[in-house]
């Protein structure tokens, strides 16, 4: 690979070049409904996935609610204020309010589209929850029918940038068919997920940070990075993360003695506590025979692996853990600056777990509906302003001069390549365990910081990946880029709020009610961003 | 993780060399898939969804290798037990009856 630095790059010496005028990067539900939205506005989009549009991804391979609100005032206003407190009131009302807007016509679209919900004993539909196999398939029909071309298995490797800074596309490799790819695009949508950090969670393993990457050698910037520390439970031999039957759990010690204070909401602090040094078990005992029935008419893929393994888990106990969500269930993300969805670099839209999510949650998690809701408002708005600015450039496809962004295992230099595993394990002994990323603390903090910026040095140093391991590398580079942003932002936040708990400040403080704005690869810098005034605070003071 | 791509159920469409979405699979010629990258294999279980004439089976466990053969996984029903439960992709299933709505949790 020697695309990077200030050479220019040939778009056209790629296996397969394309110009477009809006590139859609990752296919799950916000990229998905980015590209629809880029297309019905008449822009030529091009959509690719470094695994498949339709099944890759958190929302594919799994059942989720939507934050679906009949448009009354009133329960509008009760739909926004129920996670408020939770959140640390970090939300933002003009962009909750234009979120349930949005997610509505959406939402509605999708019935209009097919897809099946479920009809209550009214015999009316019920659209506030969708099940993801079915719906990532009717989304990739519709990107389809929309004039989208999608590449699939086709990792982004890095973006294209113009002499003004501006993105221009990006290139990487097709992993099935072998070779190279490069679009050259007059706007880019991230829509890549989160970052999970390879924590084995459902679908959750091509969410690697990517696009944070991507983004962040263009210069973007990232809001809320210290709430990325969500952990789900799960069996712990299994990777179903999906929590929401824990509701009816009762949480034990080996021997069978409930853990004091241990539940799924508000007592997952103490399963993780009691998991630093034991295992925990769990009975979803408190479900009745009607209930279970509908457990299993409800998520169904809940039960696969306990059926497989043999356990009843309304009559058996099996051992739980937690697995790490990262910033798929948190709500860190690309900074945005505007309804649009445009990121700080000029061309660049963020949608879907890419982005930041605070604006809607606060500091707490925004998985499931919330998440949902996000993802297909803000793929909507990013994939309309992607198509805004590329009519409105002024650069006709071909003239522009390019260059490659890519530094980290892409640069020209004779230094060995690092290896990928060796740099995950290294990255996951810092961001896994509970006592250093659940149970925060100044001291932990600063030590695992140490280590990922030491570890950062050394990967920057390195030499290009060859191109079997070039893909690996990226998302190892992605991780430890996340990482030293996460923490970072954490270390700046002295209190506890949201998802993000400090044993060293375990109180909430009134005056760190801000964003915390994170940057930069070889240096990383924090600031603070005023966050927007909230009624219930005004009425309060 | 995945563990049997069944030489005698499958058809050779290759379509979970498609979809898989962590790239766990092989095409051959003339031949079943091979299961060529399965520590990458992440327990998402989309490729049984998507075999439509259940030849394939994960199993629950992410990290190790349970050597179950065919044999005992057509003995137990675990092929096609997944795209069975109600999701309409798998082709000819019944529309789903998701219950969600009514469950509400901490109940």
């Amino acid at each position: 690979m020697s695309q990077s630095g200030e050479e220019v790059f040939d778009v056209d010496a790629a296996n397969l070049s394309r110009n477009a005028d809006v590139l859609v990067i990752g296919g799950g539900p916000a990229g998905a409904w980015a590209a629809c939205a880029a297309a019905g506005q008449g822009a030529k989009v091009v959509l690719v996935d470094k695994g498949c549009c339709g099944s890759s991804g958190a929302t594919a391979s799994a059942g989720t609610g939507v934050w679906y609100v009949a448009p009354d005032p009133a329960k509008r206003l009760a739909a926004m204020e129920k996670r408020e407190k939770l959140g640390g009131y970090l939300q933002d009302r003009n962009w909750m309010t234009r979120v349930l807007d949005r997610t509505y016509e959406s939402v509605n679209l999708l019935a209009e589209w097919g897809y099946p919900f479920p009809l209550d004993d009214d015999g009316q539909e019920r659209r506030t929850t969708l099940r993801g196999p079915d719906y990532m398939k009717l989304m990739r029909h519709q990107v389809r029918k929309a004039g989208v071309t999608i590449y699939d298995h086709s990792p982004a490797l890095a973006l294209l940038v113009d002499e003004g800074g501006a993105v221009a596309g990006a290139h990487g490799v097709l992993r099935q068919k072998g070779g190279t790819w490069a679009v050259r695009a007059k706007s880019v949508v991230i829509a890549t997920g989160g970052c999970a950090f390879l924590s084995g969670g459902l679908g959750c393993n091509v969410l690697t940070g990517d696009g944070y990457l991507m983004a962040a050698e263009l210069g973007a910037e990232f809001t809320g990075m210290e709430f990325s520390n969500a952990y789900a439970i799960s069996p712990a031999f299994a990777s179903v993360t999906k929590t929401l039957f824990y509701s009816w759990a009762t949480f034990t010690y080996e021997d069978g003695t409930p853990i004091p204070g241990a539940g799924s909401h508000g007592g997952r602090s103490a399963i993780a506590r009691t998991l630093l040094t034991q295992p925990v078990y769990c009975q979803i005992d408190r479900a009745d025979e009607q209930t279970q029935g509908l457990m299993r008419a409800s998520q169904p893929n809940f039960f696969v692996p306990l059926d497989r393994a043999g356990i009843d888990p309304f009559r058996q106990r099996f051992p739980v853990t937690l697995r790490l969500e990262g910033t798929v269930r948190g709500t860190g993300g690309l900074q945005l600056v505007d309804d649009s969805c445009a990121t700080t670099v000029a061309g660049l839209y963020a949608a879907g777990d890419a982005a930041t999510r605070q604006l809607v949650c606060g500091g707490f998690t925004g998985g499931g509906s919330h998440n949902a809701a996000w993802a297909l408002s803000s793929g909507f708005w990013a994939g309309a302003g992607a198509a805004d600015y590329a009519r409105q450039s002024r650069h006709a496809s071909g003239q522009r001069r390019l260059h490659s962004a890519g530094r980290v295992a892409l640069g020209e230099n004779n230094a060995a390549e690092f290896d990928p595993s060796r740099v995950v394990q290294a990255v996951q002994a810092e961001v896994l365990p509970y006592d250093k990323n659940y149970f925060r603390t100044a001291d932990g903090l600063t030590a695992a910081l140490e280590n990922l910026d030491g570890l950062w040095g050394q990967v920057r140093k390195a030499g290009p990946s060859a191109v079997a391991r070039v893909v690996k590398a990226r998302e190892a580079a992605a991780m430890l880029a996340t990482a030293r942003w996460m923490y970072r932002s954490a270390l700046a936040r002295a209190e506890s709020r949201g998802m993000h708990k400090r044993d060293d400040f375990p109180q909430l403080d009134s005056t760190q009610r801000h964003y915390l704005v994170s940057a930069g690869l070889d240096e990383v810098n924090v600031s603070v961003n005023a966050a927007p005034e909230h009624p219930a605070l005004e009425a309060a003071a | 993780m995945i563990e049997v791509v069944s030489e005698t159920r499958c058809i050779l469409c290759n379509r979970c060399v498609q979809i898989c979405p962590m790239n766990v699979f092989d095409a051959v010629k003339k031949a079943p898939p091979v299961i060529a990258r399965q520590s990458d294999c992440q327990t998402c279980f989309m490729c049984e969804l998507y075999c439509p004439v259940d030849a394939l089976y994960v199993a629950p466990e992410v990290a190790e290798m349970t050597s179950i053969s065919e044999r005992s996984i057509e003995a137990s029903g675990f092929f096609g037990s997944f795209r069975g439960v109600g999701w309409a992709v798998a082709e000819g299933s019944e529309l789903p009856t998701d219950q969600s709505f009514r469950l509400t949790p901490g109940a």
